[in-house]
């Protein structure tokens, strides 16, 4: 087998528009808030999270970052400060969202907007491939 | 002896969970969605397997941040449905094989597969809307009518395991499989996909094109397409469409030549192309 070369690896997602891969690196990042999403599994703390969401936080160790990208459901800046969509789904699963709804956010349409785009058939990969050449 | 008599593939996309939940399954956006299912859930009636080995990947749920499994197999006598945030889902919990999920476990790690093995695990809608798909819409009264073997691989954090180790390991999987004593019929499940993104500013998109390849491929040239690269995935089919290195994970389970018996593919379901195949060893 040829030698892995992690670097190359990792560099050809960043030419990717878009897209955060959520690599060991930004797992170690966001540890302590993909935690806190976790800990939403369990309805005793979806109850105290939802009585007081800043209050709940104290305990979760947040950068200030990541404790202002919850407070304010700001979900693109939740990943850039190491969050993964499955752990931040059990955050909007408790305010009662669907995956749909915080996807129409973050590319920022309406929910309505968004579910006519995939109704007609979804994002065309053309345009969307590389950062470095868009016509692809 | 154990043998695996077919493979099937499907997404397994949340929104699915939801809409049995809520038994929205005959309004107009689900219906022909589930409508792609009803071949398929007659096959499954009319095969009887015994035992389901079903490839799938933990959604955040049995596994938290603090460790992420490449391979893993559940060797528990019973699986619960996991609380993902709103509550236990309403279908029967999971009988295991813990008895063929142990030989299968170390007979892998003998055969340089490194199993993680889980003694206890909650499953997410990863496993149980495969089940629904394939085998109905039970309530918790009732029992799924075989035992199944929870098989998560890891596609939340990067890097994955390649599509050729899924492949190879497929590969293993099998010969685990043939060598359990009991004469067994087994139906290995590779779940997740198609194309899907659900972050960012490409959130949506679907590339059926790609897509309709990899269904191709599936069938006929599974070894090609062991040579796509992660980025390959990411960049034609989302970041999580990754999830369909779990697809050829199954197929390295079956005979290099298969019978397709059945395929659906429909746009959209929630934020996904949702695939279905049903190959059959020949």
């Amino acid at each position: 087998m040829s030698e892995p070369k992690l670097s190359a690896y990792l560099n050809e997602f960043e030419d990717i528009p878009g897209t955060l891969i959520f690599n060991t690196f930004r797992s170690r990042q966001g540890f302590n808030l993909n935690q806190f999403c976790m800990s939403l599994m369990k309805e005793p703390n979806r109850i105290a999270f939802k009585a007081d969401n800043a209050e709940y936080l104290k305990q979760w160790n947040l950068t200030d970052a990541q404790r202002d990208a919850v407070l304010a459901r700001d979900w693109t800046g939740m990943m850039k400060e190491g969050g993964n969509i499955y752990f931040l789904s059990k955050l909007f699963s408790t305010d009662g969202h669907s995956f749909q709804h915080v996807a129409a956010i973050m590319t920022g349409s309406t929910q309505e907007e968004y579910a006519k785009m995939m109704l007609e058939g979804g994002r065309n990969p053309h345009g969307n491939r590389s950062k470095s050449n868009p016509s692809l | 002896m154990a043998k695996i008599i077919a493979g099937v593939t499907t997404s397994h996309v949340p929104a699915i969970a939801a809409a049995i939940d809520l038994k929205k399954q005959k309004q107009d956006y689900w219906a022909p969605i589930f409508q792609g299912y009803e071949f398929s859930k007659k096959w499954m009636a009319e095969l009887k397997p015994d035992v389901v080995i079903l490839i799938y990947n933990d959604h955040a749920s049995a596994f938290d941040a603090s460790i992420f499994p490449t391979f893993a197999i559940g060797c528990a006598d019973e699986f619960l449905p996991a609380d993902e945030g709103w509550g236990r889902r309403p279908v029967p919990a999971l009988r295991g094989h813990s008895d063929m999920a142990c030989h299968i476990a170390q007979h892998m790690i003998l055969d340089e597969f490194d199993m993680t093995v889980v003694n206890k695990m909650d499953v997410d809608h990863g496993l149980t809307v495969p089940m629904n798909l394939l085998f109905g819409d039970l309530t918790p009264e009732e029992q799924w009518p075989c035992q199944v073997i929870p098989f998560p691989i890891n596609v939340v954090q990067y890097p994955p395991p390649t599509g050729k180790r899924c492949y190879d390991m497929g590969h293993a999987l099998r010969r685990a499989v043939e060598s359990y004593p009991e004469d067994l019929r087994v139906v290995v499940f590779g779940t997740g996909g198609m194309s899907h993104q659900l972050q960012g500013t490409r959130a949506g998109l679907i590339n059926r094109e790609w897509d309709t390849r990899f269904l191709n491929g599936l069938t006929q040239d599974p070894v090609g397409l062991t040579k796509i690269a992660h980025s390959e995935y990411v960049r034609e089919t989302g970041s999580e469409g990754i999830e369909m290195v779990m697809w050829l994970a199954m197929r390295g389970a079956l005979n290099e030549q298969v019978r397709e018996v059945y395929r659906f593919y429909h746009v959209p379901c929630s934020n996904t192309a949702l695939g279905h195949i049903i190959l059959e060893n020949v």
